[in-house]
């Protein structure tokens, strides 16, 4: 187990507010964390902190990778595309684009690269899409597309903030399905409202609700939840084994 | 006939002008009009007139004095935006007005009569100079330098800053060079259509080739021959009957963007009685 990123006492927010009180979080290369939280608890905000969107007004982010210039450190599925569905670009350039990093001006696409490309795509199941142009796309399409290109350029941590949003329930499970995979080779936080769901996936959960109250498991009960400050309903859906979560036990 | 008129130098000059223009109007309006900053470009063009009118009153080039006003109106704007939680339209509404009043502020205080003012509104490909040409060639070149060679790069922050910047681009460099781009592609082609029309330059091309494509390279591509014919027949029409070539230009290709609507129309309906 190695330690990856490391939050140390963040202070976080936006013009002068802060949102997130005192977190501390460590994460290593194997963890798969789920975040919940109600809305406008600050999940969304503490992950732009860990991918450096925002700069914390107190406390430190240190990241522990030394092969930086091989691999990506963070693939990144955003909540809300703020995306323009009507720029003119393909579906296979939006999924290389997730290879471009560091601070150059200049880059050049292998044929390794398009190969790479082709078979995330595959890995997701839209190879159909490859030549699409992304204004074509349905919004669970599109959110396809943006987990490949978080994908694709295997980073040492992936995060995903809610990315069951616009997928139908038959990709969601396949999509637990190549997260569990992908957690063989990277640490992954993902953000969801549905912890029944997630739970039988996820190995500690995260609470945020302005502060962070990190359980080192992936059974929670509700009691707990309420002393985390994170009214959170534990629904539980048909598939899920129930023994993941215990209900409130008086 | 023709070859007489090909002696004229500045027949030669309006030419050169026009092909110069549909390439730099070509590449500059695609990322304009994909990163919807049309609105924008509008600010810095009006902006700049504040350039001109200083640039006459003292006496040196209103062109390159309109460039160096346009830039800096240009990061002033992406910087206000950024950096202060003002509105992005707001302060190009305010920078858009304040360059205009400037600018009629010393042409106002200017002694005496200021010729070619008119030539700035309305534009007149005909009276491009050479030291025009040369500028414009520059910055096309630069221009067609930087998106071939940055294409990637330019395409990806384009497309999504945000997750660009969690990729460690230059971002912030990135945009400040192409807004400075678009500040110099603006000046230099105020010469050719005029201040009031060159915002069409930079966007009734790329419409048209939007028609047809979804593939921003084959949109600029498009939008270049699409501007070097509406450049060429606007030029004819300004000669034969002697009106403003700003606005002969921009005609021809208003007229080429309901053709091409028309086409497809048409090309839509045939499609469907065949599927039928
Ligand atoms: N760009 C911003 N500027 C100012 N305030 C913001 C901004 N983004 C979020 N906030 C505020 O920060 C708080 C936390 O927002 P955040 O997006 O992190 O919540 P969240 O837990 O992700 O919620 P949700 O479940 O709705 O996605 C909210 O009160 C919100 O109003
Ligand atoms: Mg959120």
């Amino acid at each position: 187990m190695k330690k990856l990123v490391e939050l140390k006492s963040v202070y976080a927010g936006y013009n002068d507010e802060v949102i997130l009180t005192d977190v501390s979080l460590d994460i290593y290369d194997n963890d798969f964390i789920g975040i919940i939280g109600p809305n406008g608890g600050g999940k969304t905000t503490l992950l732009k902190v860990i991918l450096g969107l925002i700069k914390p007004y107190k406390g430190t982010v240190k990241f522990y990778t030394n092969d930086t210039h091989k691999r990506n450190k963070i693939g990144y599925l955003p909540q809300f595309n703020k995306i323009d569905q009507k720029f003119p670009i393909k579906v296979i350039d939006i999924v290389l684009s997730g290879l471009i990093f560091g601070n150059k001006l200049f880059f050049k696409y292998s044929k390794s690269d398009y190969t790479k490309a082709c078979d995330t795509l595959k890995r997701i199941g839209i190879s159909n899409l490859k030549d699409y142009p992304v204004g074509a796309l349905s919004g669970g399409q599109l959110q396809k597309v943006l987990l490949a290109r978080a994908l694709i350029s295997s980073p040492r941590l992936l995060i995903l903030d809610e990315p069951n949003t616009y997928v139908d329930n038959q990709f969601e499970g396949e999509l637990y399905k190549i997260l569990e995979e992908l957690n063989n080779e990277m640490a992954i936080i993902i953000v969801s409202h549905d912890i029944g769901t997630i739970a039988s996936y996820i190995k500690t959960i995260a609470c945020v609700n302005r502060s962070l109250h990190y359980h080192k498991s992936n059974k929670i009960t509700e009691a707990q939840l309420a002393s985390y400050n994170c009214p959170i309903k534990l629904i539980t859906h048909g598939e899920v084994p129930h023994t993941v979560l215990s209900k409130h036990n008086h | 006939m023709l070859a007489e008129l090909f002696e004229y130098k500045f027949i030669v000059n309006s030419l050169l002008a026009g092909i110069l223009a549909s390439i730099s109007c070509g590449i500059i309006g695609t990322y304009i009009v994909t990163r919807r900053m049309v609105f924008l470009s509008g600010g810095i063009t009006h902006a700049s007139f504040g350039g001109i009118g200083i640039g006459y009153y003292f006496g040196f080039n209103p062109v390159i004095a309109a460039a160096i006003f346009a830039v800096f109106s240009a990061l002033g704007i992406e910087f206000l935006s950024k950096k202060t939680d003002v509105r992005e339209d707001s302060v190009i509404g305010i920078l858009w007005s304040l360059g205009m009043a400037i600018g009629i502020i010393f042409v106002f205080i200017t002694p005496g009569y200021a010729p070619n003012l008119m030539t700035y509104l309305f534009g007149s490909i005909l009276t491009v100079s050479t030291l025009d040409i040369i500028l414009m060639a520059i910055v096309s070149v630069v221009i067609i330098l930087i998106f071939i060679f940055f294409y990637h790069t330019i395409l990806f922050v384009a497309y999504d800053q945000e997750f660009a910047q969690t990729h460690k681009l230059p971002v912030n460099f990135i945009n400040n060079l192409l807004i400075s781009l678009v500040a110099l592609t603006i000046v230099l082609n105020i010469k050719v259509v005029g201040i009031i029309l060159v915002i069409s330059l930079l966007t009734i091309p790329q419409s048209i080739a939007n028609l047809f494509t979804n593939e921003f390279k084959n949109i600029i591509i498009i939008s270049i021959v699409i501007g070097l014919i509406g450049a060429l027949m606007g030029l004819l029409i300004s000669y034969q009957i002697n009106i403003p070539s700003g606005a002969s230009i921009i005609f021809s290709l208003v007229i080429f963007f309901i053709l091409a609507k028309m086409f497809q129309i048409i090309k839509h309906k045939i499609l469907l009685k065949i599927n039928a």
